[in-house]
């Protein structure tokens, strides 16, 4: 197969950026998205021209590193999978192919199409984790769940991170991750003990870092490569007015004076 | 020791300065897959004596090609996932080496690890426990040396070795 391909190309931080095109031709119709380009990347080196960055990982779609906006959709043009997921075949024989980084403020571009995404790793510091003593593996069964709530929270375990979400709204809202991170640890038992603080302090960062505010778009859910569903953010809207309104929790002194 | 982390700051400074400027006329991905498909045909789940001696001089020819022709282009002070790679690539040939040293001078058949000269009749793996009944570490001994190998026995006091069958 044969492509026009039209790529965001963007030295640092710094520099200001500028769609380059390429042509590339036979390319197998069964070759991964990512194997496209670096085939593209081998020509690019061989005739002394900078290859074209582009973070990728496990290109299985299970470690949220892939981004990629190809066509004017987050993770291209299918359903539910990372860009890692895609292949060429899913594009036709001559296709122009438009390649840009995530669009948000809150990821910076590093270098064509890497951008930073640490704003997520410091709202998971904040709070998206549970606090409990290694040790020996617990006993089956002794920590009883039922089967609806082991599904929902296993649901919204099943974000990546990838950011997707961010990058297809048009707020620039990282709603979606934070409630799939708040919703999977707020039912079940574990995650109970700091629910309402991880609310709190998650939300807090998030506003911190600049992401912008939800409006029930929907965007968000329709691109997450997880089908992360709309109704996680009811459940973190719920934490955090139990938390704002009716906590029990009083923080120490400490938390005050950091706070 | 403290001084380490500063040897080892020098060394990685000086390869990232030689792998910047080679070059020459093979790319990193060019060399790795080069450098994986011997490991898979030579050093895979069953292996041969004969064809892991020709697996170790096939690497030296990959190291060779690395350090002498390999094309990274950019520099050392921007996010340049080329020069990674390279730096990964040139760590995977020296454990690829590694690996197949181990593999050569363990004559026995053991687990997934299927030497083809050491079978049963009935053609399952035949270990040999008297000479490699022990854990192998191998010591890096400087650029262009034999590692060494220090071995750690398996002694086995409440059970015994014996052989697994899944018929
Ligand atoms: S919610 Fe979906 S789109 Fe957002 S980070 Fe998680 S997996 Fe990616
Ligand atoms: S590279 Fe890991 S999800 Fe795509």
């Amino acid at each position: 197969m044969d492509f026009t391909l039209k790529i965001w190309r963007q030295k640092d931080a710094q520099s200001q950026g500028q769609f380059k095109t390429y042509q590339l031709t036979g390319i197998g119709a069964d070759n991964s998205f990512m194997e496209m380009l670096d085939e593209l990347n081998e020509h690019l080196i061989k005739n002394n021209e900078d290859p074209v960055h582009f973070d990728h990982d496990c290109r299985e779609g299970i470690c949220g590193t892939c981004s990629l906006y190809i066509n004017g959709r987050p993770h291209g043009p299918q359903k539910a999978i990372t860009t890692c997921q895609l292949h060429m075949r899913s594009f036709k024989d001559k296709d122009t192919i438009t390649i840009e980084p995530w669009r948000a403020q809150t990821f910076p571009v590093i270098r064509d199409l890497v951008v930073d995404r640490s704003a997520f790793d410091r709202i998971i510091q904040s709070g998206g984790y549970i606090s409990v003593n290694t040790g020996g593996v617990p006993d089956a069964n002794e920590t009883p769940i039922t089967t609806s709530k082991a599904n929902n929270a296993m649901d919204a375990a099943s974000c990546i991170g990838c950011g997707a979400c961010v990058a297809v709204c048009k707020n620039a809202s990282a709603m979606l991750f934070v409630a799939a991170k708040i919703s999977h640890l707020a039912q079940l038992p574990q995650g109970k003990v700091e629910a309402e603080s991880r609310a709190e302090s998650m939300v807090a960062q998030m506003d911190k870092e600049g992401f912008g505010l939800c409006t029930n778009t929907g965007a968000c859910s329709v691109e997450c490569p997880k089908e992360i569903s709309l109704t996680h953010i009811a459940r973190l809207n719920r934490q955090y007015y139990k938390a704002k309104q009716a906590s029990d929790y009083i923080p120490d002194k400490e938390e005050i004076h950091e706070g | 020791m403290t001084w380490y982390p500063l040897i080892i700051r020098s060394f990685s400074k000086r390869s990232i300065q030689k792998i910047l400027s080679i070059n020459g006329s093979s790319t990193v991905d060019e060399i790795h897959k080069e450098l994986g498909k011997i490991m898979w045909d030579y050093c895979g789940m069953s292996r041969t004596a004969q064809g892991l001696s020709d697996a170790r001089e096939k690497i030296q020819a990959v190291k060779q090609q690395f350090w002498n022709d390999v094309k990274v282009l950019g520099t050392n002070d921007e996010l340049n996932m080329s020069l990674e790679k390279a730096g990964r690539v040139a760590d995977f040939i020296e454990l690829g080496a590694l690996m197949i040293e181990d593999a050569l001078h363990r004559n026995e058949s053991c687990g997934g690890h299927f030497r083809e000269e050491y079978q049963t009749e009935e053609g399952e793996a035949l270990r040999d426990d008297e000479h490699f009944a022990y854990v192998g570490a191998w010591e890096y001994q400087g650029e262009g040396n034999q590692e060494v190998q220090n071995k750690e026995q398996l002694q086995f006091e409440n059970v015994k070795l014996s052989q697994r069958s899944y018929k």
